[in-house]
């Protein structure tokens, strides 16, 4: 099974829209940025299987075998 | 005097009597300058009970002290009247550089009163002010009367209404250089109902200021802030404030079909990224602004290109009539652009309409054309959009915003809207503290009075848990107070995502001689939303208002990441009352009122 990582923004630069990976039992949203070449810090929201919270909390978070992560840098409007 | 011109013009269009005031120094850093000088200044002159339309309305434009210096971003003007769409009072600001031209006249504000007779523009260069006639300018859309007034005033900035704002549509926008727009409230059928069409600006005066070095060690601090923060200085340059679509989408608080639903499979088409990739052709900043949001985009309407939408535009003709089509969206900002209408309200209505059509309220019959509108139909986005901002059959309904118009048929719930206003790009239910703000800014539905989107949804300064409740009253007084001390400077709210209120206090104090700290700032702030609220008070509008359309309050949200939740504003709002010293009945208490200096 794959996970999909939608990326945003200037993340997509390098990297494309959407990354499938390969899903490994108690993979979490550290292993993906890790992966990604991504660090923490640059990351200002997560959503990790539709739900999102405080980044730090959610790179620990198990995502599930079937699921997806969306990663944000900085953006705001209004 | 510092920072300020020291003059305010008055103009009597009833009279033709051109007059100029000293400003009271006093009082103008009491009130900041913008949106809180400008409703005082408003205030002191108007009864709360006036009917917008009325000659004995007055409108008034005004800069900030900061307005014109060389601080980041100083080119906006806030326009204070009463709103023929919710009947609170409006501040509506807009971008570009008419704002700080106008201080380069050598004024802080202007005072439109009574009516004229026949359609006039008001000309201003420096001293030299004329009412002249606008027969000619009566009638065009809002770029050709630019041109015009170009031509016939050299060198100046023109400030105009569209056709809407003459035919007194409540959505009417005021426009400057062409696409930049005070568009919400309604202010530009308050021109039109004065027979004001344009204001053209120039001159080359300067504000004295009172630390120059210390301004430009500040400035250059502040310039530092925004360059190297990640959303001021790489998100919004980038990507434009377009970069929400997907972020909001992915929260599930990206309302669809009139908020029927919160998530837009499609919505990628009408991204910021999107946007950059196949549209952009340059970005297009307003005045001394190191942040470049505006854009410039591709479209048929000319080979040089055109300004292109902001987020809300796209969200509310795409997502939120079910369709997502780039090119329709410009297509629909342009003719926004030109009738001078606000997108937001336009779009909003148009939503409205079509859920009324679903519901079977509005039939084919009254439409009394071959373009249903129904969600998904992209072939009558434009054709209502011109029928809407010349009020032509069914348009005359719609030129009425979203409430007027379910309400017409007997179910105003239809309407997304609070005080009659139309919300913005967020769905409430899914952002507990931003629902809460809706319910309670002075001028109706609107993001831009405490933009709680911040921590809610995109971590700045810190992420909040978008659901819970605890916290979010005081986190929505701080963001309401803080925004209108910022409105008031002249600034744009956008340097808000790097800067804070200990900044804002320093570029003042610098250009000012004060010496104010940021809790002076934020309590200038709270006294300017205590005003805004004393009159909407005084003009009937009661607490009782302060509240949201029932399906945020009743119908869980369908699907995505919000799936089931409500917005729960029977236990915010008693808290957020609390939080702002006011009775139980939202009503400022005479304690609150006298530390703000407002008794």
């Amino acid at each position: 099974m794959a996970i999909k990582i939608k990326l945003f923004a200037n993340f997509r630069e390098g990297r494309g829209k959407i990354v499938e990976m390969e899903y490994t039992p108690g993979m979490t949203g550290q292993d993906v940025i890790d992966s990604l070449g991504i660090t923490a810090p640059e990351i200002a929201a997560l959503i990790v299987d539709g739900v999102d919270g405080k980044v730090d909390a959610m790179l620990t978070v198990p995502i599930k075998e079937d699921g997806y992560m969306a990663i944000f840098p900085p953006v705001a409007g209004g | 005097m510092f920072g300020y011109m020291g003059k305010i013009l008055r103009v009597n269009l009833t009279t033709n009597e051109v007059t100029t005031e000293d400003l009271d120094f006093e009082l103008a850093k009491k009130y900041i300058g913008g949106r809180g000088l400008g409703t005082k200044l408003y205030m002191d002159e108007v009864d709360p009970q006036v009917d917008p339309f009325a000659a004995e309305n007055k409108i008034v434009f005004i800069n900030g002290p900061l307005s014109g210096t060389a601080t980041p971003t100083g080119g906006r003007y806030m326009v204070v009247t009463k709103s023929p769409l919710t009947g609170c009072i409006a501040s509506s600001n807009s971008g570009g550089e008419w704002g700080a031209y106008l201080k380069y006249a050598g004024y802080d504000a202007i005072i439109v009163e009574g009516k004229a007779s026949l359609p006039v523009y008001l000309s201003i260069d420096e001293d030299k002010v004329e009412i002249l006639p606008a027969l000619d300018l009566w009638g065009k859309m809002v770029s050709e009367t630019s041109d015009m007034l170009k031509e016939k005033q050299p060198g100046s900035k023109v400030l105009t209404i569209g056709p809407a704002g003459e035919k007194l549509s409540q959505m009417a926008a005021i426009m400057n250089e062409k696409d930049r727009a005070a568009g919400r409230s309604g202010v530009g059928a308050v021109m039109g109902s004065k027979n004001l069409k344009a204001i053209t600006v120039k001159g080359n005066l300067k504000p004295e200021i009172a630390r120059p070095e210390g301004l430009k060690a500040v400035t250059k601090e502040c310039r530092t802030l925004l360059k190297e923060n990640g959303v001021t200085g790489g998100g919004l340059p980038t990507y434009g404030t377009a970069v929400l679509v997907n972020i909001i989408n992915e929260h599930g608080v990206y309302p669809t079909n009139n908020f029927q639903g919160g998530q837009d499979p499609n919505a990628e088409a009408v991204s910021g990224e999107t946007m950059t990739e196949k549209y952009l052709i340059k970005r297009n900043p307003c005045h001394h602004c190191p942040i470049g949001c505006g854009r410039w985009v591709k479209s048929e309407h000319s080979p040089d290109g055109i300004g292109g939408p902001e987020y809300e535009t796209l969200w509310v003709f795409a997502g939120d009539l079910g369709i997502d089509d780039m090119d329709i969206v410009i297509d629909a900002n342009y003719w926004c652009n030109e009738m001078g209408i606000d997108t937001i309200s336009a779009g909003a209505t148009l939503a409205a309409a079509m859920e009324l059509y679903q519901r079977g309220y509005i039939t084919d019959e009254m439409l009394d054309d071959e373009v249903i509108l129904k969600f998904g139909n992209a072939d009558s986005v434009i054709h209502w959009l011109k029928k809407m901002g010349n009020r032509e059959g069914f348009g005359d309904l719609l030129a009425r915003g979203s409430y007027r118009l379910a309400d017409f048929f007997g179910v105003p719930e239809y309407s997304m809207s609070v005080k009659k206003q139309d919300l913005p790009a967020y769905d409430p239910r899914g952002i507990q503290g931003m629902g809460l703000q809706y319910a309670t800014s002075n001028r109706g539905g609107c993001h831009v009075r405490g933009y709680l989107i911040s921590p809610e949804i995109l971590g700045l300064p810190e992420k909040l848990d978008r659901f819970e409740l605890a916290g979010k009253p005081t986190w929505a007084k701080i963001f309401q107070d803080l925004t209108a001390v910022i409105d008031s400077t002249g600034l744009c709210l956008f340097t808000s995502f790097a800067l804070g209120a200990q900044q804002y206090a320093d570029m003042l104090n610098e250009v000012l001689g004060t010496d104010w700290t940021a809790d002076d700032v934020l309590l200038a702030g709270e006294r300017i939303w205590n005003l805004e609220k004393l009159f909407n008070l005084e003009a009937g509008i009661s607490s009782e208002e302060d509240t949201l359309p029932p399906r945020f309050l009743e119908e869980e949200m369908p699907d995505g990441p919000t799936k089931g939740w409500v917005h729960k504003l029977d236990e915010l709002l008693p808290l957020y009352y609390k939080e702002r010293g006011w009775d139980e009945d939202g009503i400022p208490t005479e304690e609150r009122l006298e530390k703000l200096g407002l008794l």
